[in-house]
Parts: structure tokens; sequence; C-alpha cells
């Protein structure tokens, strides 16, 4: 997978950004839209935008590397019904950025990157991603529950439990993440409390002494006043 | 010779800080039709402002989605700064900690913070008649209350009226409708008699005037609203103050370093660095107010230093920088079986929580002498930096697999989305001398200012709270049924009380009082040692409640504004 070209990442900054540029090639548009809609449109300060640009200016992993963290997540989170894989999700993206933004996983990845093929070598002669997804798999399940792995694959389940999360966080964050999660905020909306259904389900209710005290949301923007003693009039 | 470059106007007053003290003197100082200057050492900043925006940004848009690598709460936070500035160190004695929150910025931290808005009780005033520790302030309840009135109607806060004591009620909007989890902690501490009330915060739920816009529930206040719905000193304060036509300037980028005196040891102006061509200027007016935050006015002053005022202005007693306080903080998470696999919808609400527990017990019967009020967290939240992290774990609380992928890992990731509360304490500490900032003696900033060093250690007081607020969490969260997350921390960890200045609610270093000589400011917030100075930031404060602090600063710089306005008008200053 060739992180710069991803077509998915594109496909996802685009959807956000959505400014119109007038450059003066397509080339140089493509670059100065992928620049923008990655940098700079979360309201960032100066500083914080030439640091990004500095980040996003440096390789860290090489081309086996990234393969095999784009192989790694999508094992950890394959397409499931249509919902899209870790790598729909550009996930190893997020993982390249996240190591040169936190350099404190650098080691600990690039190491267990390492510490994978060696132990593929060992177990079938080639390294992690030209093995079988058989083979994968068999190694994968070796470090991939904590308490039971083998003291001489402690170090290898540390590895993959670091890539599960930020797995997690990479494809959750994403708009296909979120939708498979389910999340249904982050827009403007009138809170008038949890929905009935949910609220049977859990066998809970409102406290009736509470209610008369709510915001009335049909009243939201009837201008607020109230009596000497502090009661709400309007 | 001297190279200040000096500003032609003359001021009436000169205001340093534009956070909750220095609006709310701007607000009132420029309606009585005074001509202020405003002197911030950050950017302009608006939230409705496009390049500075982050509100209803999506975790996708930070490459980092969202993690705190560059801000403290993250990258969607609006809070510039953080605990840590380049170029603007501070230091500590050794053995001592103190973390030290800045964010230079018009509107400062207001921008960001949580909005809880508690005011003080009767027995916050005089916490020595009850238990015989620190010192009452010189004013009660009654003075400041009409004041508390005032902003509650100016700024808009919600809240509803209970009747207890010492957390009186006021002119409150009403109040959003609990979340989920929220139900379950009020059924769990229901069940403990401990007290669950709606939330205090300045939101506006409904319409307060035509220049502000109403909560459209998206959580995110912290990222500052661009429809002003939530109370920053910018939108709400300044903002108003400079559209009410030629009386104040906002000098933005300009770092004050100290407030410079006549002959007599009057206060003249101010000297400030400008970030932009790194020039000292210099500003004058007959009234100096800082609103620069507890420390920062602590370390202006200290570096104001003259014949007349040799151990820096204001600080004839020796007192400037000590007394200095924060609130105490615990934290502690559970996981609640019973919110296990949630059907999603959209509970955003406003930022944080809908309800909280106000202090609920007598000191007397315990072994720390002041009160914490818990606030709590969880519900189904929007995926950030961090999400996803260590989910597995708890299915061992439930029967199942830890670790594992594939389908498996996403269901569980819906399986506990929406099951993790978190309880957090926020106490009152004992304000003590020996708790402290000063010049250090050997550094300088990037400006050249000679930079703070902190000297602050709890007591057991503060200790054995944290103590009482884990058992506590422990008990609600048993009543919710749910499972405790982590070991109760031991003495060896305090308790797990956080690192003074962690909960950014530090006040105490220009204290108030009738005594010139354990004291820094009368009870209109006016330097003891010269008449046309003026603190109305967190530093006034005796002692601070278990409460936070923004209420009360606004409150007391409403007050002081007042008296400033009447002095100028009799000519006593």
């Amino acid at each position: 997978m060739d992180r710069r070209e991803s077509l998915k990442s594109m496909l996802i900054t685009t959807i956000v950004g959505g400014v119109g540029f007038q450059a003066c090639t397509p080339e140089e548009a493509e670059k100065v839209q992928q620049l923008t809609t990655k940098v700079g449109t979360y309201g960032r300060t100066e500083a914080e935008k030439i640091y990004d640009q500095k980040l996003m200016a440096i390789d860290f992993f090489n081309e086996h590397e990234l393969n095999t963290i784009a192989v790694l997540c999508d094992i950890i989170l394959p397409d499931f019904d249509g919902k899209g894989a870790a790598s729909d999700a550009a996930v190893a993206d997020f993982i390249e950025f996240i190591v040169k933004d936190m350099p404190r996983y650098q080691t600990p990845i690039r190491g267990g990157i390492m510490w994978l093929d060696s132990a593929s070598n060992k177990a079938y002669g080639k390294v992690f991603v030209k093995c079988s997804q058989d083979q994968q798999i068999s190694i994968v399940d070796r470090i991939a529950y904590p308490g039971k792995t083998a003291a001489a694959d402690r170090q290898g389940e540390m590895f993959f439990s670091l890539m599960r999360n930020l797995t997690l966080t990479g494809y959750y964050t994403t708009q296909i993440g979120i939708q498979d999660l389910g999340y249904k905020g982050n827009t403007p909306n009138i809170w008038d409390g949890v929905p009935d259904d949910v609220l049977k389900d859990h066998g809970m209710e409102y406290p009736k002494e509470w209610m008369p005290k709510f915001v009335d949301q049909s009243k939201r923007d009837v201008k607020a006043e109230w009596d000497e003693d502090g009661n709400l009039i309007t | 010779m001297m190279q200040i470059i000096e500003s032609p106007n003359e001021y009436d007053v000169v205001i340093v800080g534009s956070g909750a003290g220095g609006g709310m003197a701007t607000k009132i100082l420029s309606e009585a039709g005074l001509k202020i200057a405003v002197v911030e050492a950050g950017p302009y900043f608006d939230p409705a402002d496009p390049e500075q925006m982050t509100q209803l940004k999506w975790p996708w848009e930070s490459p980092r989605r969202g993690a705190n690598t560059n801000r403290a709460f993250g990258d969607f936070d609006a809070a510039y700064g953080g605990w840590e500035i380049e170029g603007e160190p501070y230091t500590h004695t050794p053995g001592t900690k103190f973390e030290w929150f800045r964010s230079h910025m018009l509107g400062g931290r207001t921008n960001h913070w949580g909005r809880i808005s508690l005011r003080f009780g009767p027995n916050d005033f005089k916490r020595k008649d009850i238990d015989g520790l620190g010192d009452n302030w010189p004013i009660g309840y009654e003075d400041v209350k009409p004041y508390y009135d005032k902003v509650d109607k100016l700024v808009g806060i919600f809240g509803t009226k209970e009747g207890i004591y010492n957390e009186p009620d006021g002119f409150f909007l009403p109040p959003p409708k609990p979340r989920l989890h929220e139900l379950y902690y009020k059924k769990g501490a229901d069940k403990l008699g401990i007290p669950t009330i709606p939330a205090r915060k300045s939101m506006v739920t409904k319409r307060i005037n035509d220049d502000r816009g109403v909560c459209f529930y998206c959580g995110q206040c912290g990222r500052a609203c661009s429809v002003y719905a939530d109370f920053s000193a910018g939108t709400c304060l300044i903002f108003p103050a400079l559209k009410s036509g030629g009386q104040v300037d906002l000098y933005v980028n300009s770092v004050v370093r100290e407030v410079v005196t006549d002959d007599q040891g009057k206060a003249k102006g101010v000297v400030y660095i400008s970030k932009e061509d790194r020039k000292e200027h210099q500003i004058n007016g007959k009234v100096v107010v800082l609103a620069a935050s507890a420390c920062s006015s602590a370390r202006i002053l200290l570096n104001s230093k003259s014949s007349n005022h040799p151990n820096g202005l204001g600080n004839n007693s020796g007192i400037v920088g000590k007394y200095l306080h924060d609130s105490t903080g615990a934290a502690r998470q559970a996981f609640i079986p019973d919110l296990m696999n949630r059907k999603t919808y959209n509970e955003d609400g406003v930022s944080g929580m809908h309800v909280y527990t106000p202090w609920w017990l007598d000191n007397s019967k315990l072994d720390f002498a002041r009160g914490y009020h818990i606030e709590l967290g969880g519900g189904l939240g929007m995926p950030a930096y961090g999400f996803g992290f260590g989910v597995t774990e708890l299915n061992k609380y439930v029967g199942g697999v830890v670790g594992g992928y594939g389908n498996k890992l996403r269901e569980d990731v819906k399986k506990f989305y929406g099951s993790i509360v978190g309880l957090y304490g926020r106490g009152e500490c004992i304000a003590v001398e020996s708790n402290y900032c000063e010049i250090d003696p050997n550094v300088v900033d990037e400006y050249g200012i000679p930079v703070l060093r902190f000297n602050y250690r709890w007591s057991d007081h503060e200790r054995n709270q944290a103590k009482h607020m884990h058992n506590t969490f422990e008990g609600i969260f048993d009543a919710m049924g749910g499972v405790v997350l982590g070991d109760k921390p031991g003495r060896d960890e305090d308790y797990g009380l956080h690192t003074p200045g962690n909960i950014i609610h530090e006040v105490g270093t220009t204290r108030m009082g009738n005594d010139p000589r354990t004291s820094v400011v009368n009870q209109y917030e006016q330097l003891h040692d010269a008449k046309n100075v003026f603190v109305v930031d967190g530093g006034p404060f005796v002692s601070q409640a278990d409460k936070n602090p923004t209420w009360t600063i606004m409150a007391l710089a409403w007050r002081t504004s007042d008296y400033i306005i009447d002095e100028l008008k009799k000519q006593n200053i």
C-alpha cells in the first residue's frame, strides 16, 4: 500500500475539507488540497500548522514496515459485512503519523515488526508479510491473548496489544469507524433527555420531582426573565 | 538611554489580562464611560472565526485524532498554551511540585473550562470561624450576593433552586435532563444518602440576550462555542465592550513585565514586551487593574521593584505570592455492566456533567477539614485518540475473552461503548503561607522577564480528603452495580491526590484582608501599598471553597469595578 497515494485517505480528507482551490496546475491543486485538508482545517495556530507540516514531510517507516503494519491492521480489523476494514479507514497512515507525533512509539513498533519477522522466520522461514494467511494467523494467535501467552512470546504480546490499541483508535476516529460504532452526535440538536425506549430498557425514569425543573425546549428561544426571588417566569 | 516605546494614549484604566476578571472589569469600566486599554499576552481569539474554530470538527480532521501533543487537553480544545509553554519556563524548589497551566489568548482559560459555576456559600467566606484553620475573608456572602445575582443574569447559568445553605441558589436558566449514566449515578448515590442535584454551569439553555445564541447540545464547550452559547470572557464580556463604541483598545501579543510607578509610589502604567516587535512598550493610565491570573499577577507585582516598592509593588508585607492554593482532586473510573450493549443515540448534551454532588458531610466527624464536590463523566462520547485502548480487558469482568482481533474485537468495542463512568472529586485545601510562588533569582523567560519558582506541599488535610474521595467513589460505584477499575492509591501515592496546580483553580497569591501586614489587597481588591492598583483575578482569594473559582472572580471583579468608578468620581485615586 502506498500511503502517499492512498485513495481512501484522500477520499476521507476530501469529504471533510471540501475546500475549492484555484491553483495553477491540476497536480499543484491536488497537492494544495491534500495539504490544506490535512493541515490547518481544524483551528490550528501558525506554530501548530508548521509542526504538522514538519511531521508530514518526514518518512519514518520503510516500505516493508508499512506493508507489515497494513497487513496486521487488517488482521486486527478486517472488513465485516461491508463496514470496511482497517485499510479502508487508512489506519496505517494514522500509525505512520502518530509515531512521528509520539516518538515513544517508534522503537516498540519498529522493534515489534522485527520481532514478528523473526518469529515468522523461525516458524516458517519467511518474514511475516510473505507468510500465508493461515501462517500469519497462527503467529498472531500466539500473541493476541494476554494472560495466555507463552513466556517466550511476551514481547510479541506487548507489540500486538499496542497495535490493537492504535488500530482501534485509527479506525474508530474515521467516518467509517464512527458509522460502525453508531455514534450519533457532533451535530446541532435539541437534547431532551434519554429516549423513552432506552429508559424503559434500563428500568429508569426521570425523578418526578425533577421534571418541572428541566429546560422546556419549546421555550428555549423565549428570553429568560425572573422574579425577584430568582424564579424563572418565562 | 531608555528606549521604551510609550503609547501616546493616556487611559483611565489599563487592564492586564482578558480572562474572567479582566473581561468583567473591561465590560463594567468601559460601560461607565472610562477609556480602557486591555493588554493581553496572547493572540486575538474568536471561536466563530473559521480559522480558529474547533467546534463540530471530526476526529479525523486532526492527524493525531485530537491527541494532546500540542494542546494539553487535545487538538480540539480551545485553550492555547498548557502546563508547559516553550520559552516561558517556571521552576520549583527541590522536593516540591506545582503544575502551572497558562493560556495566553483573548479570554484566557475561560475559553475551555468546564463552565461549572458555583457560588461560594456563607460558610466559605468564614472557614476559620468553623475549623480554626486559615483565615476568614474580610467580606461575607451578603457582600458578594448582589454581584453573583448580576453575574448570573448577565452571563447565564443553568441550575435549580435547592435551598441548600452553603450552596446558594441564583438566577438560573433551566438545566438539561440527565443522561443515562447520570441516572445510574443518582440511583447509586441515593442508596447511600449522598445527594445528587442538577449541575450549575454557564451554558445558555434558554435565550438571555440578542448577542448570544442558545445551546445546540454538541457537548463541546471545551472547544469554545461559535454561537457564544457558553461563557467565555472574550465572547461574552470583551466583545460587547469592544462593540459599545471607542472606549476599549485591545493590545494583544503583549506580555506585561511590570507596573511602573511615579515618585510617590503610585502606578503610572505598565511596561510590556510586544511579541510582534520584541521591544518594550509602555502604556499609561490613571488606574492599573491586574487580571493576568493569580500567579502571573503576583509575578508582575514582584517584578515591579522601585525605590518606593523595593520588595515589589504591593509587597511591603512580603505576602505577594504566599498562600498559593489549588483545589484538591482525585479521580476513579468504573465499568458498569448494566451499561453494556447500549442502543446508541445522540447524548452529547452540554459539555461534561448534567448532575453533580455538592459537599454533603460534616467535617467535625472527619479526619480532614474541608469538603469536596463530585463531578462525573461518561456516556456515548465522540471517539478521539485513545478510543479502544485496552477495551478487551473489560471482558475479564463479564467472563469474556481478553485480547483477540477481528470481528470479536469489533463486537467488544460496541459491547463496552458507553459503559465506563468516571468520578472526579474537587475539594478545598487549606491555604498556608508556606505554599508560595516567588521570583527565581536565576532564570528569565524569552522576554527577559524573571520567572516564578514554586514551593508547594500538600498537608494531611488534603491527603485524607483524597482518601475519603476514593472511599466514596468506591461506595457509589458499588451501589451502581459497577466494577471499580484500578487499585485504590495508598499513602505512598498521597491517596491519589493530584499534583497541586493540576485542577487549574490556583488562587490566593495576593490575598485580601483588612490588615496590610498580613494581606496584599483590601476588600475591594485594591493594593494596600498603591491605591490605584487592583487585582481582579483569583489572587485575592483568602480561601477557595470546594467551588470552581470563576463565578467568584467575576462577582468580585464587578464589585471592584463599581468601587473604582466610585473612587474615580470622588477623585480618591
